[in-house]
């Protein structure tokens, strides 16, 4: 099996798959920009009201000893604060923990203390820098105007560098070797067909039966767009259902079912599960029709 | 009754360990790995490699959407509390110290090299152009002069060689040359992402400092004093500024010529190595901050100085040069 013939997990263009140790690919969606600039303005703001707290604590314990334990905490928050956490926390800043983002290794390794040094690091020219420079836009006879310049456009090209390449990788990402990626969250749903099985015995009705022929009519994707209908349960309206009941049954030639919605659902459901044993039948053969424009292969097997 | 679908029975038969690995990841994720009891330390990886092999099974025989993806969401969040920071503290020190520096600081040595030879030329340079007209002293300090200049009389200037303080200011003395010094070494780590060009002019500028500020006092006729004064830190925080450096050029030669690799793959091998690098020398600056801070304040004599900071400097450079030899 390929991966080609995996399909991806909703999400498009941000997922990326991850080989594991143990050799299974696993599909991540990458953090957008806008999902990382929140967590970063979180951190920053834990960090201003730090640094404030200090300087409070370290005026009132005065001296030399309040001035000396200042400098100091100041230079530590500023080298480890993020890179404290997200050794401690598993690639998760408090700011990240908030909006569920955490910082992987690109090549599905574990996430190297080195890694997240590394690419904290860089938040030196990333964010320290620019934030100076910013601030000392008001004073820079002292550099000249040019320099100025100069080192802000250098650093806008440095911190506009995630939009610049598909990965979202700012530097520090390029150095530590790691994405920044959304906290998955697994949700596990009733199987449909199961559903479909339990009535079926209870009832003791046959009502609905599909040929194979008409079970070939369509594919893959066109039984997982069946399969969002029926979960998005009240939201799709009667209307649609109906709609949708009506179009498979004049596509696969059969009579369409009595339009109150308890028939709807049944004869959709039902239709949802012959149709996935059907396909999932061709799949363990190492069939996947993957739509209604896919080829059909013919091969003998039952049908509900 | 229907014949129930081959993935349904397979959901049936595999759901209770999904729903195992899905709650204890959970718990692992509230409040750290290390919370964990240890039966459920030991079931985690097994739940996690069956889970891992149910998603590529399903993959093969089941449609049903929600279900793949609920598998594929499962695997990748434990995936990442399996394979998370996995050392504990105190071991990943122990290995930081006893291998990981000091190799990366002896895989660094092209870099180390020619970062010690700008330091040099900055140094010969503002020197030479120094001692030849005083007049270039002051634009090669920039702000850093603190009232030594070729207007102080010899007397001044070597009553600032053997200035002493109390206690408490030492110490604050000594911290603000710390974050200060390690602050200019993260930062010419972190501009070797620029090709290396600003890493190279930082380390060039604290040479030429450097080379005007012995060329002040030699022709006052202080050299001996002003070798001593230097000697007590400068040998070790001149060699954490250089170390610093050269892992900016490590970033910048692995940007410039990944050879075979790709290029991002050579940048996060090496962007690592230089990492470890950086703190090495944040380390050794912490060092220096104590010699000079406090060390330099309370040794007054020229003597002392000399043995004391270069016998620091030979000890850390034995370090870099033959720990963790043994190993691979």
């Amino acid at each position: 099996m390929t991966d080609a013939a995996i399909p991806l997990p909703a999400g498009g263009k941000m997922m990326r798959s991850v080989v594991t140790p143990e050799g299974v690919a696993v599909h991540i969606k990458l953090a957008t920009l806008g999902e990382r600039f929140s967590a970063l303005m979180i951190d920053f703001l834990i960090l201003v009201a730090t640094m404030v707290a200090l300087a409070l604590l370290s005026l009132a314990v005065g001296g030399y000893l309040g001035w000396t334990a200042f400098v100091l905490l100041l230079f530590l928050l500023r080298a480890f604060y993020f890179s404290g956490f997200e050794l401690a926390w598993n690639g998760r800043t408090p700011g990240k923990r908030m909006t569920s983002l955490r910082v992987i290794n690109r090549r599905g390794g574990p996430l190297t203390p080195a890694a997240v040094i590394a690419r904290n690091l860089m938040r030196e020219v990333e964010l320290f820098v620019p934030l100076s420079l910013a601030l000392s836009a008001g004073s820079v006879g002292l550099s000249g105007g040019w320099t100025w310049l100069a080192s802000m456009i250098w650093v806008g090209v440095l911190v506009c560098l995630p939009i610049f390449n598909r990965d979202r990788l700012r530097a520090g990402d390029m150095i530590g070797g790691t994405w920044v990626v959304v906290e998955p969250k697994p949700v596990l749903l009733p199987d449909l067909a199961e559903a479909e099985q339990n009535r079926q015995s209870v009832r003791e009705t046959e009502a609905y039966r599909f040929t194979t022929e008409q079970l070939d009519v369509y594919g893959v994707k066109e039984l997982q767009v069946l399969e969002d209908v029926l979960r998005s349960g009240s939201a799709a309206s009667s209307e649609v259902r109906h709609d949708i009941a009506e179009r498979i049954a004049r596509k696969i030639g059969t009579s369409p079912p009595i339009p109150n919605d308890l028939e709807t659902t049944r004869f959709l459901e039902a239709f949802y599960a012959a149709q996935r044993r059907r396909l999932e039948a061709e799949l363990s053969f190492g069939r996947r029709r993957r739509d209604k424009f896919d080829k059909v292969s013919r091969t003998p097997t039952r049908s509900g | 009754m229907a014949l129930e679908l081959k993935s349904t029975q397979f959901r049936r038969e595999r759901e209770g360990t999904w729903r195992e690995l899905e709650k204890l990841v959970e718990r692992a994720e509230k409040s750290g790995v290390e919370t964990l009891d240890g039966a459920s330390l030991t079931r985690l990886p097994t739940l996690y490699r069956a889970t891992l092999s149910s998603l590529s099974v399903a993959r093969a025989v089941s449609l049903d959407r929600n279900l793949l993806d609920y598998l594929e969401a499962l695997c990748a969040r434990a995936y990442l509390s399996v394979y998370g920071v996995r050392e504990r503290p105190g071991p990943l020190l122990a290995a930081f110290f006893a291998w990981r520096l000091p190799m990366a600081v002896r895989a660094a040595w092209r870099h180390i090299a020619v970062s010690t030879v700008v330091m040099i030329a900055g140094a010969v340079a503002a020197w030479w152009l120094t001692m030849s007209d005083p007049t270039y002293y002051g634009s090669f300090m920039g702000g850093m002069e603190q009232g030594r200049n070729f207007q102080s009389t010899p007397e001044q200037l070597r009553e600032q060689l053997h200035h002493t303080a109390s206690g408490g200011q030492l110490g604050a003395f000594a911290a603000y040359l710390f974050s200060h010094n390690a602050g200019i070494g993260m930062l010419s780590f972190a501009l070797g992402f620029a090709l290396g060009v600003p890493t190279v002019v930082l380390i060039f500028y604290n040479g030429l400092t450097l080379g005007a500020f012995v060329a002040l006092y030699q022709s006052k006729g202080l050299l001996v004093e002003v070798v001593g004064w230097l000697s007590i830190h400068g040998p070790t925080e001149l060699t954490a500024l250089v170390l610093a450096g050269a892992a900016g050029l490590k970033l910048a030669t692995a940007i410039l010529f990944a050879d075979r690799e790709p290029r991002l793959a050579r940048l996060a091998r090496d962007g690592r190595d230089a990492a470890v690098i950086v703190m090495g020398a944040v380390l050794m600056l912490l060092i220096a901050g104590l010699l000079e801070g406090i060390g330099r304040q309370t040794i007054l004599g020229t003597l002392p100085r000399m043995i004391l900071g270069w016998s620091v400097w030979v000890a850390i450079v034995a370090y870099f040069s033959l720990a963790g030899r043994a190993r691979r």
